[in-house]
């Protein structure tokens, strides 16, 4: 495989601190966090973490396991406390465990239990009452896509309705905020398709959304602003769209005497001129030949992986 | 909602699972009163005997319906994530453990009364010398130790799986020395003193004076005073070492 780069790439744009973070830069952030650090013993998970979600955004967070994404967003639900830095929810100290933040926030974990013999409805019910002003059960319910399953009881569910009953809870509280820890681990395309269906349909009703997921397609798919965590720090961070172009705007493709040869470039029609000049000269055809943008799993295994680039 | 009305609305939920689930309702329903009847019919129904056994009874009941049942219910809802569930949300903690507590506690009230009343309709038991309220005094220092006993002994248990070998491993010795189903006036000297150090005697003792003899709470305030330092010991070990996940 031939592999080419234009010698005319940008640098991947790196984010130690990002520019305009300054005190009340963003007034109207739902979540906002500098430098913030969390060590376990002498291990350090989190080594200065600085970034902001924007009302009606949906964030994705992003990194390899072990990376520390995990430990920031637990800090950011209230579950752990950090070692340093700061940190505001909604304007205010999740550390606090201040109950009336809590009304405003939903949470997805990546793993949590149900009452195994609490059919969906009662479930959903049972949670609503723990809210000021929740979303209709029923409607909430329909919302995940689980009428039908309404009267069956949570241990009786499938994985991925379990998911989506976590959900319903999650979202039965009418939160402004709410976190989604890997939301869709396990499901299969179909079921993933309506559960982005369902997150879109939150940004819609105006709310802000923490995603973290490990699909990347997900992340693109969904994600208003991605950053990606490796080693206990945020190593990019931007729209999917700009963090990929920040690589190399185009990719082109096509096969030569069996090879695929590829080419990396900001400009393809100067470039596509050129090796489609080049076939026609030789008589010969350019097979397979596609022109791409490169995606946001192909900048993410670019600055994840182990080798030094 | 309230504190308290988000309280009593665990508390009926945590009613209606447990109705659901068939061992839950066995072990604390059934089991107590199995022992009953086997022990009676075994052993004979003398009088003597009962009054022994129908106290020690109550006894046990009040141990599994809080003790036995938190040990094992708080692991799970820890090991299931239902606890670091309910944390992330505004439901306050004293609601949530008050509906499970009040869950346990409606289970002992009604298995001691259910034990009284079968003590005295099926083996004709008097009831000349009842002291209900020498009754309720002991249940609910029992119910106290026992219950902060068990969410204690419930951050000793790593996982579910655990779960019976941890609780039996504390709850068999403790009945078979504490007078449970015979008179322990005759046990070793080691042994004796190791049941007037755990609180099951304690409240076997009470229960007794309320249901058998009638010799009032004045005779037994050494009784009542180990069980209210159990559950001084309880809920400090309860709240000092409680873990949401």
């Amino acid at each position: 495989m031939v592999r080419e780069r234009a010698s005319d790439r940008r640098p991947v744009r790196l984010h130690g601190v990002a520019p305009g973070w300054h005190s009340g830069s963003v007034p109207e952030a739902a979540i906002s966090v500098r430098d913030l650090r969390k060590s376990y013993g002498s291990v350090e998970a989190v080594r200065g973490i600085s970034f902001d979600v924007a009302r009606g955004e949906i964030f994705g967070l992003l990194g390899p396991n072990g990376a520390g994404k995990t430990t920031t967003v637990e800090i950011l639900e209230g579950y752990r406390k950090r070692s340093g830095g700061d940190v505001s929810v909604l304007g205010s100290d999740p550390a606090a465990r201040d109950r009336g933040l809590r009304k405003r926030v939903g949470i997805v974990l990546q793993s949590s239990g149900f009452y195994p013999r609490a059919t969906v409805r009662e479930s959903v019910e049972h949670m609503a009452a723990v809210y000021p002003a929740p979303r209709d059960p029923s409607e909430t319910i329909a919302l995940v896509g689980l009428e039908e399953k309404r009267d069956t009881r949570a241990g009786k569910l499938s994985g991925g309705q379990r998911r989506r009953l976590d959900l319903a809870l999650a979202l039965v509280g009418d939160p402004e905020l709410i976190f989604l820890d890997e939301p869709t681990t396990g499901f299969d395309p179909a079921a993933r398709r309506t559960a982005w269906g369902v997150v879109r349909k939150l940004k819609e009703l105006g709310k802000t959304v923490l995603l973290t997921t490990h699909y990347l397609d997900e992340a693109q798919s969904l994600s208003d602003r991605v950053a990606i965590v490796k080693d206990g720090l945020l190593i990019a961070q931007g729209p999917p769209s700009e963090l990929s172009a920040d690589r190399a705007r185009y990719r082109i493709s096509y096969r030569r005497n069996g090879q695929l040869a590829q080419h990396e470039t900001d400009d393809p029609t100067e470039l596509l001129h050129r090796l489609t000049g080049e076939a026609l000269e030789r008589g010969e055809r350019l097979e397979d030949l596609s022109v791409s943008r490169p995606t946001l799993e192909d900048v993410y295994l670019d600055l994840t992986s182990e080798e030094p680039s | 909602m309230s504190t308290g009305a988000l309280l009593w609305r665990q508390f009926r939920f945590e009613r209606r699972m447990f109705w659901r689930n068939p061992s839950a309702a066995f072990f604390n329903f059934a089991l107590p009163l199995i022992f009953l009847f086997l022990i009676a019919s075994v052993f004979g129904s003398k009088t003597k005997d009962l009054n022994t056994l129908v106290p020690g009874i109550a006894g046990l009941a009040v141990m599994t319906t809080t003790f036995t049942a938190l040990a094992f219910n708080i692991t799970f809802l820890r090991e299931q994530g239902i606890l670091k569930r309910v944390r992330g949300t505004p439901m306050p903690p004293v609601a949530y453990f008050g509906g499970l507590l009040a869950n346990a506690v409606a289970n002992a009230v009604v298995q001691v009364a259910l034990v009284v009343v079968i003590g005295h309709v099926v083996y004709g038991l008097t009831w000349r010398h009842l002291d209900v309220l020498e009754l309720a005094v002991f249940t609910l220092a029992g119910v106290v130790a026992f219950g902060s006993l068990g969410i204690a002994m419930s951050h000793a248990i790593p996982n579910f799986d655990a779960a019976p070998a941890y609780v039996n491993a504390v709850f068999l010795p403790m009945i078979f020395i504490s007078g449970t189903f015979y008179s322990t006036s005759s046990l070793p000297g080691v042994l004796d003193a190791a049941a007037r150090a755990l609180p099951l005697k304690h409240v076997i003792d009470g229960l007794r004076a309320a249901i058998v003899t009638g010799s009032g709470i004045g005779h037994h305030v050494g009784a009542l005073l180990a069980l209210v330092a159990w559950s001084i010991g309880g809920v400090t070990l309860a709240v000092r070492f409680f873990r949401w996940e």
